[in-house]
Parts: structure tokens; sequence; C-alpha cells
């Protein structure tokens, strides 16, 4: 089967984050990026289904420079190709306008199924697979927490969480695209030799162009969304921190939840 | 020489910083000793106990066969890579980072670099991946710093040679499937040119580990007396030029250097490391000891300590990567990290206070692991010999 993953870089979970100058976004100078936790998920489903069913994985990803070094880790993983949205003409798009580029590129290409991680570290819309699907008129699925491509490469059947720990299976026609969940799998290492191979692997750099796209198709200049502000909310207000004894301190929570909050 | 000459091929690419292949190692080997060292290094320490599970994923990911081409299932890195990847390892445990060294600079290498075709063959694909450990006993009892003084015999018969006498202080000398064995072939031989080098299997009849050394520290590195009593040793198991044991040893040291080097300066990051982070958490007068300027010059010092020795060994590994002679950068390199790792660690548990004297924090352990960077392959007072013997020899 021939897979596409996904995968968007994000800040390091464990960087501490500022609010960047203009207000509109964090300020991204001195951060380390990560690969999204969920699309690292999807490519070890990815890796995992391609050797079972034969055929080869193919890493998508849009942003700045340095995007290419999570499909360089990707390619270190076990990725044959990347390919890399790269002109700063796709930049500062909503889901939508991100959604339709990939789609985009997906399509230049055949696939039989597309995966990508359920959400973003950072942003956190939850929406670009569904953009993806949308544009492509595939069949999706979201929050998933199983996936099985059943014989014949015709069908997968995917094990969703829905809200209240109830869980459905459903089953979808390939191709399709499906968002999986973080702990659906448990990631491989990329090893020395995996290293040393991805730098011998294409990572094609394309432009809406070659993708058929108009320069206002994409982008910021897209987008049908515009950020207004970020910040981080007043914290402390409503806050009360028990000190002492851990015991002690469980007992005044529990008097104060069911008390208090009443919700024990 | 200095750093610079011996750097100058490279100086105008390499400006010590790293490629994205060798940050990509080198995050690897971070994330592989956070999940898969990390949690069991208070344990093994404890107990003494070689963590077999932990060689079995290393040698998966290749960490195992750093140095070997990938012809022979290694994974055909360069020094730099390699001293990334020890000193990683070593900020998170240093005993699993010397047992690594060992495997791969002392063992593996000497097959790699003095081994026959046939003999790459037969053994370098099972110690690059990890399936044998591999261990190599120079060290006798009444052999240490001066190694030539080795006691071990090997006597011909047929088409072999028979080898009595005992090792000790060698790393695996227990758990270790191929042993790379030094002795004595010609006793009348010239000094230096009567020693020669044998492979020898766990399970050789006559070949068995000895006592098995309690240590200060590194102690789930296993270290042991290995014993060889009338052990038959075919002749297609001696590597390289008969007699020429002693010197192959010598050069398998040379990068030997560089591997404790990169120990010794994980060594010194991790006390560091550990030191900084417990500075800003334990309050005294009413603000984190961090806020003392005693406390931050400490560790002001030790992390250019840390600077220097890290530099000097990259810079003795990209000379052994371009094939330029390291034996004094190396020593140097050596000289340097371990007595950095012992000042590290000593000031980290000055820096815990009480809490330092105690296993409750890691500190304690870089105290005790650090130590044997300045004894192990070649004493700081040998590596002075060493540097010493060089710089006559380049001012002749
Ligand atoms: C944990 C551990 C692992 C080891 N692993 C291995 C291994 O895998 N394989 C192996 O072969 N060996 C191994 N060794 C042995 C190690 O290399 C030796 O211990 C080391 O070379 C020192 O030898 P020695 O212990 O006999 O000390 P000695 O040589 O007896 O030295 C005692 C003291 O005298 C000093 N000294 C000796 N000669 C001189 C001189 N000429 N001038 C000035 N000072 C001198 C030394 O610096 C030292 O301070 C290991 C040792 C340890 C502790």
């Amino acid at each position: 089967m021939k897979i596409a993953v996904c995968m968007k870089q994000v800040p390091d979970t464990e960087a501490s984050l500022r609010v960047r100058k203009d207000s509109l976004w964090i300020d991204e100078e001195e951060l380390t990026f990560v690969i999204n936790e969920s699309d690292g998920y999807a490519l070890e489903e990815a890796l995992t289904i391609a050797e079972k069913t034969g055929g080869e994985v193919v890493v998508f990803s849009l942003g700045g420079e340095r995007v290419r070094e999570a499909l360089r880790k990707a390619l270190a993983l076990g990725a044959a190709r990347a390919v890399h949205l790269a002109d700063p003409a796709f930049e500062g798009g909503d889901a939508l306008a991100t959604g339709r580029a990939l789609a985009a590129a997906i399509q230049a290409q055949q696939f039989d199924l597309v995966l990508t991680g359920s959400q973003s570290g950072d942003a956190g819309f939850s929406s670009t697979g569904s953009v993806i699907a949308g544009f492509l008129g595939w069949p999706h699925a979201w929050l998933v927490m199983g996936l099985e491509v059943e014989d014949g490469k015709k069908a997968a059947k995917v094990t969703r969480e829905m809200e209240s720990g109830v869980n459905e299976i459903v089953r979808l026609a390939l191709p399709a695209v499906i968002e999986v969940q973080a702990g659906i799998n448990s990631p491989r290492y990329a090893s020395l030799k995996g290293i040393m191979q991805a730098k011998r692997k294409e990572i094609a750099a394309v432009t809406p162009a070659d993708l058929g796209l108009g320069a206002e198709e994409v982008g910021a200049a897209a987008s049908l969304l515009e950020t207004l502000a970020v910040f981080f909310p007043e914290s402390g207000k409503g806050a009360e921190i028990f000190e002492g004894d851990p015991a002690d301190c469980a007992r005044q929570l529990v008097e104060k939840l069911r008390k208090e909050a009443r919700v024990l | 020489m200095t750093v610079a000459e011996v750097q100058h091929a490279d100086l105008e690419t390499l400006d010590f910083g790293l490629s994205g292949e060798q940050r990509a190692v080198q995050e690897l080997a971070r994330e592989f000793a956070a999940k898969e060292i990390d949690p069991l290094v208070d344990e093994i320490d404890e107990a003494q106990r070689f963590p077999k599970e932990i060689f079995a994923k290393a040698g998966e990911l290749g960490f195992l066969g750093v140095l070997v081409p990938e012809e022979y299932g290694g994974s055909g890195l360069g020094y730099v890579d390699y001293v990334l990847i020890i000193s990683e390892i070593s900020q998170v445990d240093p005993s699993v980072g010397l047992s690594v060294a060992a495997h791969n600079s002392l063992c593996t290498n000497h097959i790699l670099k003095f081994g026959s075709e046939d003999q790459r063959q037969r053994w370098l694909p099972d110690l690059a991946t990890g399936r044998k450990l591999g261990a190599w006993s120079l060290t006798e009892p009444n052999a240490g710093s001066d190694a030539a003084g080795t006691r071990t015999r090997a006597v011909r018969s047929g088409d072999g040679w028979i080898l009595n006498g005992s090792k000790t202080f060698t790393t695996h000398g227990s758990v270790g499937d191929v042993c790379v064995v030094l002795a004595v072939t010609d006793p009348e031989g010239a000094k230096h040119h009567n020693i020669s080098a044998f492979v020898l299997e766990r399970g050789m009849d006559g070949f068995r580990p000895g006592k098995k050394e309690n240590k200060l520290g590194t102690r789930a590195s296993d270290t042991a007396e290995v014993v060889m009593e009338d052990c038959l040793v075919p002749d297609a198991n001696r590597l390289g030029e008969e007699g020429e044991g002693f010197i192959q040893a010598l050069r398998i040291l040379d990068g030997g250097r560089i591997s404790i080097a990169a120990l010794g300066i994980g060594t010194a990051i991790g006390a560091l490391k550990t030191a900084t982070r417990y500075a800003k958490l334990r309050e005294q007068f009413g603000k984190p000891i961090a806020r003392f300027q005693a406390i931050q010059f400490h560790l002001a010092e030790m992390a250019t300590k840390c600077a220097a020795a890290e530099i000097l060994t990259l810079a003795a590994a990209a000379a052994m990567d371009g094939g330029r002679p390291v034996t004094r950068i190396a020593a140097e390199a050596k000289l340097l990290a371990g007595e950095v790792a012992v000042f590290c660690a000593e000031r980290g548990v000055q820096i815990h206070g009480g809490y330092g004297f105690i296993k409750d924090y890691r500190a304690e352990k870089y105290y005790r692991d650090c130590k044997i960077c300045t004894i192990g392959e070649g004493t700081s007072e040998i590596q002075r010999l060493v540097i010493a013997r060089q710089l006559f020899k380049e001012n002749r």
C-alpha cells in the first residue's frame, strides 16, 4: 500500500513559550521544534502497515526551512520519500488553506491511505485532516485508537474513541483519511543506519504552482480565519493551594470538592 | 603540534559545528538513554547487574557497531558520532557508557583494524549488532600501566596455540562472548614485538571468567578476571602479524582514549546538569541556592571545563576521522576529560550538600563513577608520559 503521512512540526512541549511582539503568534525565535506528537504515531502506524502489506510511506509537511529536520527524522525512521511544501506563500494559513495545499500535494500522486495525527500540539484545531478528506472526497475518521487494513486492501476497520469512554468500530472504504490518537502504538526509534540512509533519500520541495494552485489559494492569502490575538490567560484567580502533609492536603481537597464545588 | 595544526584540514569546514546527521545521531542517543537507560540506573548500580536488555536494544539501533562499516553489519559512522553517542549515554549512566565504549573501541575495533577479511566476516556481524558482546584483555595482575610486562603465554601446538595465564579487570570478563586476549608468543623476542592478539570465545575449553570485581563505581559495567588454562586456540583466531599484538594494542588504545574522554565528558556534563537542576530547586535562607554567587561560580567553572574537554575531544575525534596522527591529542583529550569528570563530580556533590552524600540523588553516583576516567585505558600519569614523549618526538 502506498501511504501518505502528513506531519506538522510544533514547539517542543518542554519549551517555555512567549507571545510574539505583534501578539498574533508565539515567539518562535529560540524554540526547538519537534514532530507533533500524534503525527509521530501516525507515521509509526503507516510504517507498520507498509511493512505488513508491502508498499511505501511518503511524508508531507508544510512550513519553512526548519520542517526539513522533521522530514529527515521521518526518513530516518523508515519513510521512503518526503514532500516539503516549502514556498513561503504556503505559510500562515488556516486549516482550510493548509488542508487544500496538502490535499493537492497528495492528489499529485496515487495513495491508498492518508494518515495524520488527530490534533496539533500548538494550534490544536483538529481539522486539517477533515479538510484534506473533504478536498479529496474520501471517507474520514478522527480520534482513531485502532486501525486494521482488511484483506484485499479495499477497506480499513478503525476503532474510534468517542465521548464518555465509549468506543466504536467503523469500516471505511479505501482510499481514506485517518487521523490517529497519540498512544495507538509505540513509535520505534530511528537507528544509526536509518539516519545515514535518510541522507540519501529525497525531500522534494514543491511550490503552489507545482500543485496547480494560485498564490491566492494557499497560505495566509486563502485563510478565512483571522487570528486577532494570542495571550496567556490570567492565572491564579480562584486557585487554592494546599500545603503541608500530602494525606492532609488530599483530605482537605476531598472536603472542598464535596462541600464547595459539590462535584463528589 | 597545536590543536589548530592537528585540525588544519578541517578548520574551514568543521568549525566544530555538527552536521544534520550528527545532530540526529546525538538526539537518538539522548532519547535512547532517557527512555531505556535512565529508568534502570539506580537498580543496576545497587545490584551490580549488567543490563543485558539495554545492550539488546542498543544493538538493534546500531550503538554496538558504531565504527564498523555497513558491509559487516555496523553503522559505518566516524569518531565524532561515536564521541557524541558515548557522551550522551554516559550523561545518564557512565556504567553503560563504559561498557558500550569497551565493546566498540576495544574488542570490535581490534578485530576490524587488524583482523583478516575472514576474521572480520566471522565476528563483526554478531558484535556490531549486539548478538555477541565483546571484551578485550590486556591488563594483568602484574602488568597494568606496564602492559609490555604481559605474562600470559601462548605456546605453539600443531596448527594452534595453547594459552595459559590470567587477565585482570577485563570489562565484560564474565558476560562477554568474544574476547581479544594479548599473550606472549615469543618470550625471547624483542620487547614490544613478542606479544600477539588472539580471539577467544565463550565456551572454549580452558577459557573461563574468574572473579567478578566489586567496584567503587561503574558498578553495572561487568569487570572480571579472565582465566586461560591450557586453552587451545586455533591459529585462525590470531589477529594480524605474529608478535605485533602489543603495537596493535597501542593503536587500539589511541582510539580507546577518545572513547574514555567521551565517557569523561558525559560524566562531567551529567554531574553539571544534575547540580544545575538541584541548585534551582533547593532553597536556603529564603531563596534557591542557585542565587548564591558561590554556587553560580562552581557551576560556571564546571561548565567551562566541560566545554574545553568537549572541544578537545571532538578535535581528537575529527583528527581520527581525518586519518591524522592522534596519539598526542587523544591522550590530551583523555587526560583533560578524565580530570574534568572528577572535578565536576566533586563539585556536584558539594552543591548538593548532604543530599550529595546519599544515594537518593545521582550526584553521589557520578562521584563514584567518575574515577574510572583517570584510571582506565591508561592512568592520567601514563597519559602525561605519552604526551611528553610525543612532545619531545615532535621537537627533536
Ligand atoms: C573498571 C575498569 C575496567 C577496566 N577494563 C579493562 C579492559 O577492558 N581491558 C583491559 O585490558 N584493562 C582494563 N582495565 C585495566 C586498566 O586499564 C588498568 O587498571 C590501568 O591501566 C592501570 O593499571 P594498574 O591498575 O595495574 O595500575 P598500576 O599500573 O599499578 O598503577 C598504579 C599507580 O602508579 C602509577 N604509575 C604506574 N606507572 C607509572 C609511571 N611509569 N610513571 C608514573 N606513574 C606510574 C599509575 O598512574 C597509578 O597511579 C580496567 C580497569 C578498571 C578499573
